[in-house]
């Protein structure tokens, strides 16, 4: 559902979010976004804004985070042409390889950022939460590399399906606090981190992992992902001579699409989000939150929800735990208001086929998450033949094993049927 | 008399005959929804202002207690609507009632409806714990137009000013949160509580009730000394969770 808005008023926010002027003083995205938090917080995040405002955009800061992306995170990432795929589905497909930054997703990119900040903002440790585990994993390296304690809020259904990143965070470090309230997964592990930052605001730095949360996370991490359409929109032009027609992100809370997204919002250029259609569209069944929510205030924000009519948050399903969420960013909740973005679903099964026909044309082990993108991909191209299209390859399959061990492995000619 | 100015009211009366006004939590409709009612009138005899939990499937300042209950409270259909219903059929409750809720049942129930519905069932203010003052003029400008309050919460982690802006702000009392924290915890009261809720008390010409971590009489003794009130939530809560009689719990209190 959207709300309602007149044609100019969202030409006018449009233009203001491609100007940059957006979120406005309030945090807010047009409508959308705000800080809605326990007063214990409030100096916390006032305390961020203002650290974001001195930090984020001095010449140091962005040094220093310039010097991490290339000597330790390993950008620019790949743009890969696939041209096995790109016969199949009878279009000319790029691929922006953020499967092959450094802990395999483009979540390092923000983790990175945001421990530079909390150094720079005096934190004593930082806490996480994370649903696939690459946040997690991004978080527990990033802390290591910059020198910060880190402890890791994990629902314990995902620590159950994404148990390789969980020895990884370990591995790096990481303290990996298990979340048996709630339902579980990335909502409540978001709650969790809420609540344990509520206990200790001034020493503790929240490191969010999406684009979601109160103001200025949302912007925060809009800022640090935007490398991605930075660099993806002058490799696409240098390799393939112009800018695609169409671009594919999925989106849970929306953090690698909006970094891909943002930098390409002034072109003539098709843009479309991908949920996570799950097992239908009945309530629960998938996490198709801007498809199928409400406006409403979750985990700090206004946006769209996914909730009942009494205002309770909906549990959701994906085969994916990242797009795992019920909630979503709220500049994505804008530019779905707006028309400027496009947002769709894929469900488990499409997406199942979409990463093995990868796997087979191109020899690549997407994400389960980055699978829906793909599938929606794939469907666009069908209908748009001869066209030049850019996904955003957000992350690698690896952690993904134990899920797709339970499936038989088929032949690309079965997941083209 | 404004039904916020009741909360103040009742808050003095009980200071004046020398107590510390007692304000017990509930979440409503827990354990049972058919026993909500007698509950509440338990409660609402042994306490001076009677604060009512809307269950809410994200409670991000609650520690397990009052998650656990919220929970059980939405699994047996414990909604708003439900609430105020229930309470349209409770006959009168002189005790005045405050709403503890996040901000996203009340966003889905609408603010005129909701202002509406408190006057008509003796609700007086609301407590609203993710909706900090900067985000509350649309709230509290429905609320106003019934003469219900918006309580606003300071903490020990909230700077002079911006104390001074909440207390001037708040309607029926002044909610000073004892510990930077969630609810439900057991590490006590802190060592500074004594000058931290003087500080508060006199910033505010509303009485300040203290709330979090108050679980015994030596609790409301200490935070009654220097707060016109103790808001008892938690540990009222697992006294519900194990059967118990919340009637004999609060007289222990006192």
């Amino acid at each position: 559902m959207q709300l309602e808005m007149s044609k100019a008023e969202a030409g006018k926010l449009l233009d203001a979010c491609i100007a940059g002027t957006l979120p406005d003083a309030r945090g807010r995205f047009g409508p959308f976004g705000g800080r809605y938090v326990p007063e214990t917080l409030v100096p916390a995040f006032e305390r961020l804004e203002r650290g974001i405002a001195e930090h984020l955009h001095s010449d140091e800061f962005q040094t220093a985070f310039r010097n991490e992306l290339t000597g330790w995170v390993g950008r620019p990432t790949a743009l890969t042409y696939a041209p096995r795929l790109s016969e199949r589905w009878g279009t000319d497909v790029w691929l922006k390889r953020e499967d092959l930054a450094h802990t395999g997703a483009h979540k390092i990119n923000n983790a990175i950022g945001q421990a530079l900040l909390a150094k720079r903002i005096g934190a004593k440790r930082v806490i996480a939460e994370t649903g696939a585990g690459q946040h997690g994993v991004a978080s527990a390296a990033a802390c290591a590399r910059v020198g910060l304690p880190c402890r890791v809020y994990m629902g314990a259904v995902d620590i159950e399906r994404q148990a390789p990143n969980v020895d990884r965070m370990h591995r790096l470090g990481a303290e990996v606090f298990p979340v048996e309230s709630g339902d579980r997964t990335l909502r409540a592990a978001i709650d969790e981190a809420l609540r344990e930052w509520v206990t200790d605001p001034s020493g503790t730095y929240y490191l969010i992992g999406s684009a979601v949360g109160a103001h200025p996370y949302p912007y925060l991490v809009r800022e640090l992902q935007s490398v991605i359409g930075i660099e993806a929109r002058q490799q696409i032009l240098d390799l393939a001579g112009g800018l695609p027609d169409a671009a594919f992100a999925c989106v849970g809370g929306g953090s690698n699409a909006i970094g891909l997204f943002y930098p390409l919002l002034a072109d003539d250029i098709e843009l479309i989000g991908v949920e996570a259609g799950g097992t239908g569209s009945g309530l629960g069944q998938n996490a198709a939150t801007l498809a199928t929510g409400t406006p409403g205030v979750l985990q700090g924000s206004y946006s769209i929800v996914l909730q009942d009519e009494n205002g309770n948050v909906r549990e959701t399903h994906s085969i994916s735990a990242g797009l795992d969420y019920s909630g979503v960013g709220p500049e994505h909740a804008l530019l779905q208001a707006v028309g400027r973005v496009t947002y769709l679903s894929a469900g488990d099964g499409e997406a199942l086929a979409a990463l093995e026909e990868l796997c087979e044309l191109e020899g690549i082990l997407t994400a389960l998450e980055t699978a829906h993108a793909y599938a929606a991909a794939k469907a666009w191209s069908k209908k748009n033949p001869g066209k030049r299209v850019l996904i955003g390859n957000s992350g690698r399959g690896d952690k993904d094993m134990p899920t797709l061990t339970q499936y038989p492995v088929r032949k690309a000619n079965d997941a083209a049927a | 008399m404004q039904p916020h100015e009741r909360i103040t009211a009742a808050i003095g009366a009980a200071n004046e005959a020398g107590r510390t006004a007692l304000v017990p939590f509930i979440t409503a409709g827990y354990p049972e929804p058919d026993a909500f009612i007698a509950t509440l009138q338990t409660v609402a005899e042994k306490g001076d202002v009677v604060e009512l939990g809307i269950p809410f499937s994200d409670p991000m300042a609650d520690g397990m207690t009052i998650q656990r209950s919220s929970f059980k409270a939405i699994e047996n259909g414990v909604t708003l609507a439900w609430i105020f219903d229930r309470l349209d059929g409770a006959g009168s409750i002189d005790t005045p009632l405050v709403m503890m809720s996040y901000l996203n049942p009340l966003l889905a129930f609408g603010y005129e409806r909701l202002a509406k519905r408190a006057r008509e069932t003796g609700v007086c203010a609301f407590i609203v714990p993710d909706l900090p003052f900067e985000e509350s003029a649309e709230l509290n400008d429905a609320l106003q137009k019934e003469g219900i309050g918006l309580i606003q919460l300071v903490t020990p982690a909230t700077p002079d000013e911006r104390l001074a802006k909440l207390a001037e702000a708040s309607r029926g009392f002044v909610y000073a949160v004892t510990i930077t924290g969630i609810t439900g915890g057991d590490a006590g009261l802190p060592a500074d509580l004594a000058d931290y809720l003087d500080k508060v008390s006199a910033s505010s010409s509303l009485p300040v009730c203290a709330g979090f971590g108050i679980r015994s009489k030596p609790d409301v003794e200490a935070v009654g000394k220097h707060a016109a009130g103790a808001i008892v939530g938690s540990a009222l809560v697992e006294v519900l969770e194990r059967g118990e009689d919340p009637g004999n719990f609060l007289d222990g209190l006192r």
